[in-house]
C-alpha cells in the first residue's frame, strides 16, 4: 500500500519519538505506565500527565505530542459522557476505542487539519472484563493484551511478550510494567523523567493512579533488577 | 387527553420470575366511551427480547415505541450487542422526561438480558423510571393493586407467572370499563419470546351474581 | 401581518392574539411524588431520613423509591417533590462527579460545592419557567464538621441545624429544633437516631402520603451510610377506647 502522503507518517515520527507507553491487560485488570520525559528541571513533578481518566472506569495513555494527546482525551471524555446521557450505562471499551479512532482517522482526510501526532492506549473494564485497546495517528485501532508505543516500543514489546499475561494479576502487572519503563529507558541518552502508573482492577473497576507506596516499591524494585543485571553483566 | 383522542384507557401488567418476565395485557382501545379496536396488541417488541407494554394516549406512545425501536436497532447495529433493558428503559424515560408536557404515555420495558435476566421497569406519565420486580398500569391497575400485592411471589416459575399475569388482567378487565377485550400474555426467557392469545370469551372469570 | 413583531419606539410589541398567543409554561405540576425529608446536625456530622414512598395522586405507587441519593464520598441529596426531576437532578450530579473526577487532583465535589450548584441550577431552572419540582435537603461533613442546606424549587436556600421538607416542615420541624438547637455538638448518634424515628413515626400517623418505612443516611468523618428501609412500629392501642365520635369510653 502506498500513501499520498496525508502526514500520517510524520505524525506516526512524533509518536516513535516520544517516551515509551505501555499497556498490560491481565486477569483481573488493566496496567498503563508511561516513561514521561522532562523537558525541563523546572517543571512541577507530576504535572502535564500523560496518563488520564476519561470515565471512571476508563483510562488512556498518551505518547506523541502532549497537546495532541490531550486533545483526543478531551475528545473520548465528550464521548463517555454522551454515551452514558444516552444509554445509562458506562461506554464499553471497543465502543469507545471505535469512536475515537473513527475521530482521530477523519483528521487524516481533510487539507484544513493535520493527523493527531499521537497515539493513544486506551485501557478500559466493563461487563467483559478488562480490555485494552491502542490508536495510531492513522486511526487503525486493534485490542491487546499488552502494546507498547513511543521511543522504546520495540524493546518493551519484546520484554511484554515474555510475560505471562493472561496469569498475571493486577498487583503483580504493576511492578511489571515499571521494570519495562526502566529497561527501556536510555540514562546516557534520554533526558531524565518520570514514571507514571495507574490500574485498572475487576474489583474496583475504578481508574486510579497506582497508590504511591505501592509505585515507590515497584520502582525500588525495577532498579534494582536493573543494578543485578548490570552487574551480572 | 384532548376531546376525540384514542386512549389505550389499559390493564398492564409485567412480572419477572425466575427464568425472565411475563408481560399482559387487555385489547381494548377507545375513544371516550366507543371501543376504536376490540383486538389491539399493546404488547409491542422493541427488541429480539424487549417488549414495552403502552398505555395513555396510542398515538403518543406509538410514536415513542416505534422511535426507541429505531434507536435499539441502531445500538445493536452499532455496537454488535443487543441493549440491555436498562438501556431501552432509559431511551424511553428520557423521550418521556423531556416532552413530559406534550406527552401522555405509561410504559412498562421489559426483557431479558444477558447481563441481568429478566427485568421490569415502569415509567409513569411524568416520566421518572422504577425498576421493580412487579409492575402494573393503565387505568385498569388501581382494581388490582390489592390482588397483585397479596398474590405476587419472587422467584415463581414460569406457569405461576402466567397465571398471576392472566388472573390479574381478567381482573381488572372485570372491573375497567375503558379496559376489555381479549388477553395477550408474552414470555421473555433467553430462549426468546413466546406470546399466548385468549380470546374474550375465554377470558377467566370471577365472583359474579348472575 | 404584524410588520412589527420585534417593536420599535411609536409601535411598542403588541400581545399576539393568534392561536399560540398563551404564554409558554412548563410543567409546573409534579405527578409521581416523594414527601418529607428530615434532616439534622449532631455531634459525629449530619443525619438525614426519608421514607420510601413515591405516591402517584393518592396512590401509593411505588414503596420502594430511594429518596436518599449519595454524591461523592461525603454528601448525600435528599429531596421530596417530583421523582422524575429528581432522577434528572441525580443523573446530573453524577456526570458532575465524574468530570471532577478527570482532573485526579484529589480534590472532589464537597457538600458546599453541591449546596451551591443546587441552588444555582434550581433557580436557573425557575427563571426559564421550567422549575425542578423538589425540594432537596444536601447533607454532609466537610471541613471537620457536618453541612446541612436546603435547597427549595425556586432557587431559594438556607442553610440550618435541623430541615425539614414537605408536611414534615409543619409536624416535625418544631420536634426537630426542640431536640437539636443549642445541642448540636452534644447530641449522640443514638439520640439522632430517636429522634428521626419519633418523627418518621408522627408523619406516618399524620401524613396522609407517607409510609412506614423510611431510609436513614448518616455522614461522618468516615464518610456516607445509607442504611434502611427501616420500619416504623405504630402504636394504635388508643384506638380501643376510642368511642363513638373520639368519646372516650
Amino acid at each position: 500500500m502506498s500513501s499520498i502522503g496525508t502526514g500520517v507518517e510524520y505524525a506516526a515520527k512524533a509518536v516513535d519519538n516520544s517516551g515509551t507507553a505501555i499497556g498490560l491487560r491481565v486477569k483481573d485488570g488493566i496496567v498503563l505506565a508511561v516513561e514521561k520525559l522532562l523537558q525541563s528541571k523546572l517543571l512541577v513533578p507530576i504535572s502535564n500527565r500523560l496518563i488520564q481518566t476519561v470515565d471512571t472506569h476508563i483510562g488512556v495513555a498518551t505518547a506523541g505530542l502532549l497537546a495532541d494527546g490531550r486533545h483526543i482525551i478531551n475528545r473520548a471524555r465528550d464521548e463517555a459522557e454522551s454515551f452514558r446521557n444516552n444509554y445509562r450505562i458506562q461506554i464499553p471499551g471497543k465502543v469507545i476505542a471505535d469512536r475515537v479512532g473513527q475521530y482521530v482517522q477523519a483528521y487524516t482526510l481533510y487539507s484544513s487539519v493535520r493527523p493527531f501526532g499521537s497515539s493513544a492506549i486506551i485501557g478500559a473494564v466493563d461487563n467483559e472484563g478488562p480490555q485494552l485497546y491502542m490508536i495510531e495517528p492513522s486511526g487503525v485501532y486493534w485490542g491487546y493484551y499488552g502494546c507498547a508505543i513511543g521511543k522504546g516500543k520495540q524493546v518493551a514489546k519484546t520484554e511484554i511478550e515474555k510475560l505471562n499475561l493472561s496469569e498475571l494479576c493486577v498487583r503483580d502487572a504493576v511492578n511489571a510494567a515499571a521494570k519495562i519503563i526502566y529497561t527501556v529507558h536510555d540514562d546516557s541518552k534520554d533526558k531524565a523523567f518520570e514514571l507514571e502508573l495507574s490500574w485498572i482492577t475487576n474489583e474496583t473497576k475504578r481508574h486510579e493512579f497506582v497508590p504511591r507506596e505501592i509505585a515507590e516499591e515497584a520502582e525500588r524494585l525495577a532498579k534494582d533488577s536493573l543494578n543485578e543485571e548490570m552487574e551480572d553483566d | 387527553m384532548k376531546p376525540g383522542e384514542v386512549n389505550l384507557g389499559t390493564s398492564l401488567m409485567a412480572v419477572t420470575f425466575k427464568g425472565g418476565i411475563v408481560i399482559g395485557a387487555d385489547t381494548r382501545t377507545t375513544s371516550g366511551p366507543y371501543i376504536v379496536n376490540r383486538v389491539t396488541d399493546k404488547l409491542t417488541p422493541i427488541h429480539d427480547r424487549i417488549f414495552a407494554c403502552r398505555s395513555g394516549s396510542a398515538a403518543d406512545t406509538q410514536a415513542i415505541a416505534d422511535i426507541v425501536r429505531l434507536y435499539s436497532e441502531m445500538y445493536s447495529v452499532n455496537f454488535g450487542e443487543d441493549p440491555t433493558i436498562r438501556t431501552a428503559a432509559a431511551l424511553f424515560h428520557d423521550i418521556c422526561y423531556q416532552n413530559k408536557n406534550a406527552l401522555s404515555a405509561g410504559i412498562i420495558v421489559a426483557g431479558w438480558d444477558k447481563y441481568e435476566g429478566g427485568s421490569v421497569y415502569c415509567i409513569p406519565l411524568g416520566g421518572s423510571l422504577h425498576k421493580q420486580p412487579f409492575a402494573t398500569a393503565g387505568s385498569g391497575s388501581t382494581y388490582v393493586y390489592g390482588y397483585c400485592d397479596k398474590n405476587f411471589r419472587e422467584n415463581m416459575t414460569q406457569q405461576e407467572a402466567v397465571d398471576f399475569v392472566k388472573n390479574g388482567i381478567a381482573l381488572s378487565i372485570s372491573r375497567d370499563g375503558s379496559s376489555g377485550g381479549c388477553i395477550r400474555i408474552a414470555t421473555i426467557t433467553e430462549a426468546g419470546v413466546d406470546k399466548i392469545f385468549i380470546p374474550g370469551d375465554q377470558v377467566p372469570t370471577f365472583w359474579n351474581k348472575s | 401581518m404584524d410588520h412589527f413583531s420585534q417593536g420599535n419606539i411609536n409601535y411598542p410589541p403588541q400581545p399576539r392574539s393568534d392561536a399560540f398567543s398563551d404564554p409558554t409554561t412548563q410543567t409546573l405540576n409534579p405527578i409521581v411524588v416523594g414527601s418529607s425529608v428530615l434532616a439534622i446536625k449532631y455531634k459525629d456530622g449530619v443525619m438525614l431520613a426519608a421514607d420510601t414512598l413515591a405516591s402517584f395522586g393518592s396512590l401509593a405507587r411505588f414503596r420502594d423509591c430511594e429518596r436518599l441519593y449519595r454524591v461523592g464520598d461525603f454528601t448525600v441529596l435528599g429531596a421530596s417533590g417530583d421523582i422524575s426531576d429528581f432522577q434528572y437532578t441525580t443523573h446530573l450530579l453524577d456526570t458532575l462527579v465524574v468530570e471532577e473526577y478527570y482532573t485526579n487532583d484529589g480534590h472532589v465535589l464537597k457538600p458546599p460545592n453541591i449546596y451551591e450548584y443546587l441552588s444555582r441550577l434550581t433557580y436557573g431552572k425557575r427563571n426559564k419557567f421550567d422549575p425542578l419540582l423538589n425540594s432537596y435537603v444536601i447533607g454532609g461533613f466537610d471541613g471537620g464538621e457536618g453541612f446541612l442546606g436546603y435547597v427549595g424549587h425556586l432557587g431559594t436556600s438556607y442553610q440550618s441545624s435541623t430541615i425539614a421538607t414537605g408536611i414534615g416542615a409543619h409536624i416535625a420541624q418544631p420536634i426537630l429544633r426542640k431536640v437539636v438547637e443549642g445541642r448540636e455538638n452534644t447530641i449522640t448518634e443514638e439520640e439522632a437516631i430517636q429522634v428521626l424515628e419519633d418523627c418518621e413515626k408522627i408523619l406516618y400517623c399524620r401524613d396522609g402520603r407517607s409510609l412506614n418505612y423510611y431510609q436513614r443516611a448518616k455522614i461522618t468523618a468516615q464518610g456516607v451510610e445509607i442504611s434502611g428501609p427501616h420500619k416504623v412500629e405504630g402504636d394504635w392501642q388508643y384506638g380501643v377506647k376510642f368511642g363513638k365520635y373520639g368519646n372516650f369510653k
